[in-house]
């Protein structure tokens, strides 16, 4: 629809006294995109998010979200977002904290009414709207936080570990959420640690420590591996010495590990098994779970 | 109108919290005290008092309640302007307000607009309250009933505009203490000035000059005393010399307007400091 990105970070860094807390961050982050920012705590990623909104400042270098530059106003018109530290005003309802907002972010007055009930409802809360927040759970001013920050159809979404403080349930409430605002075009920014929320609604993932990206790309390309899992049964002995040329083998009880076989060659590989008197019961690309790729990642490997 | 929008929030925080009732609560019994108590102001030595002995007693009780309601005033300015920006930020309520299309402006002028709309609906029902009693009891009114008003409510928007300052940087209890103990300096400050013109003291006088410019709180609430005072109570004074200065409950002169525009400049001075610290500050 609009062919500026949701954010271009160039060389992005945030400095805290001696503490440097961001150090030159690069990213482009598409339209549409569910973009999931990884890293271990204190690694820059709430820095980066303020930085984004125009709540702390740069040290050096810049970033525009929706085609604006960051730090001005019309950089936040069309952006939701729920901070890591979420609070809403307790003497509020949480009808009053989301109509709130919906005069802070400009939303028409006609709309009012229609946008809070149905964040209320999207968020699990509609039966809670009239109750004050100082009367909410943590996890509950979580799904409020979530609802303010899908007010007045955002371009662009920045979750702020977004389940913290929500339970099994909470947490598939939000991939769902994620998954809808990704079906209706809008770019989602999900901060997180918890790998596997990453790994069940992102396209794309940065992983940041220290300060620093040390990885980028679809999620695909993360976690890519060359490594293919054979069960196999009545396999003649030294007969896998013969499957040396397709890589390295390894056994593993029942299984079969071929290191370094290129993706295509697979078939021929199983062909190969069979022809040498092995009965083939399963065979699975072994991709990298994304918690070994990232526990690789921040070792330095 | 965003300022309009923050300012809303404001007072309506400050109505919701038990503070505001409590203190709405033990003004009116100190208001039907009051009453009560010039109501039993009727005799002298055992004979009826005159007109005359009745007006200056009445006139000097007022007075003293409304140095209660100066200091009431000021003390819920600082409770209610100390911790409205550090408070906010601590919580984190913040957070997602100042991420929306709002400026740091907006939200400064509107926590400020808030609170003084918070301070009037406190003070000008309890201070009308106050003085219509008065009059319906004794059928006394002080010379200069608005003005009192006004020099309170603005005493209470300079020590706000202190207090919101201060809560740019620090936290709500450390400002708010800072603000008060600033607002005692003036009030002590404007004494030790009132001492050095009875003892013709250049020093003591240049100290309270210093004092009512640094911080025009004391400055005010001399026009509120001064808008208490009768005609004859100011003549009767002024006639016995220069001694009634050093009294912080006399006050022969209104503020003049130079120095009503000098507080006028220092209220939008602080409010701009006020306005430029919160753009610094990183959240």
């Amino acid at each position: 629809m609009i062919d500026t990105p949701a954010i271009v970070t160039r060389d992005l860094a945030k400095r805290y006294g001696a503490l440097q807390a961001l150090a030159g961050l690069n990213m482009t982050i598409p339209r549409g995109a569910i973009f999931g920012f990884l890293g271990p705590n204190g690694a820059g990623k709430t820095t980066s998010v303020k930085l984004l909104l125009g709540l702390a400042r740069p040290t050096s270098g810049s970033a525009e979200i929706l085609g604006q530059p960051i730090g001005e106003r019309a950089s936040r018109r069309r952006v939701g977002y729920l901070p890591e530290l979420f609070r809403y005003q307790p003497w509020l309802t949480a009808r009053e904290v989301l109509l709130l907002h919906c005069e802070l972010a400009g939303v028409d007055r006609a709309a009012w009414s229609r946008e809070i009930e149905d964040a209320l409802a999207v968020v699990g809360l509609q039966d809670r709207g009239s109750s004050r927040v100082g009367t909410f759970s943590k996890g509950m001013q979580q799904r409020l936080g979530l609802g303010v920050a899908l007010l007045g159809d955002p371009e662009l979404v920045l979750l702020d570990e977004p389940t913290s403080a929500l339970d099994p349930v909470g947490r598939h409430d939000v991939r769902e959420i994620i998954r809808g605002l990704r079906d209706r075009g809008v770019t989602v920014f999900l901060n997180s640690h918890l790998l596997s929320e990453v790994e069940q609604v992102c396209d794309r993932v940065a992983v940041v420590d220290r300060g620093k990206v040390i990885a980028e790309g679809t999620l695909d390309e993360l976690l890519r591996s060359d490594t293919v899992r054979i069960r196999v049964s009545g396999l003649p002995r030294g007969a896998k010495d013969q499957l040396a040329p397709f890589g390295a083998i390894d056994e593993d009880g029942d299984w079969l590990v071929v290191r370094g076989v290129d993706a295509d060659r697979v078939p021929d590989l199983v062909a190969h098994v069979v022809g040498l008197g092995g009965r083939v019961h399963a065979v699975e690309p072994r991709h990298e779970t994304l918690e070994d790729r990232f526990l690789r990642l921040l070792s330095g490997d | 109108m965003l300022v309009l929008l923050i300012a809303r929030l404001t007072v309506l925080e400050l109505l919701r919290r038990r503070l505001f009732l409590v203190l709405i609560g033990l003004t009116l019994i100190v208001v039907a005290l009051t009453s009560w108590g010039i109501a039993q102001v009727t005799t002298v030595g055992g004979r009826p008092m005159t007109r005359v002995e009745q007006v200056t007693v009445v006139s000097q009780l007022l007075i003293l309640v409304g140095f209660m309601f100066s200091f009431t005033l000021s003390f819920s300015a600082v409770f209610a302007g100390a911790p409205s920006l550090s408070g906010d930020l601590e919580s984190g309520t913040a957070l997602a307000i100042l991420a929306r299309p709002i400026s740091r402006a907006e939200f400064v002028i509107g926590k400020w607009l808030g609170v003084i709309a918070t301070i009037l609906i406190y003070a000008l029902p309890t201070t009308a309250l106050q003085l219509f009693l008065v009059d319906r009891i004794v059928q006394y009114v002080p010379p200069h009933p608005f003005e009192f008003v006004g020099f309170m409510v603005i005493e209470g928007i300079v020590v706000l505009t202190l207090a919101l300052a201060l809560s740019t940087r620090l936290a709500g209890m450390v400002g708010g203490v800072v603000a008060l103990i600033l607002w005692g300096v003036a009030w002590i400050g404007g004494i030790v000035g009132g001492v050095g013109l009875v003892l013709n003291n250049a020093t003591a006088t240049h100290i309270g000059t210093a004092t009512r410019l640094i911080l025009p709180t004391d400055g005010m609430w001399r026009g509120a005393v001064w808008a208490l005072e009768p005609a004859t109570i100011i003549a009767a004074i002024r006639a016995s010399g220069p001694a009634a200065a050093g009294n912080p409950f006399f006050a022969s002169e209104p503020p003049d307007a130079l120095y009503l525009a000098w507080t006028a400049a220092w209220i939008v001075a602080f409010l701009g400091l006020a306005i430029w610290s919160f753009q610094q500050r990183e959240i």
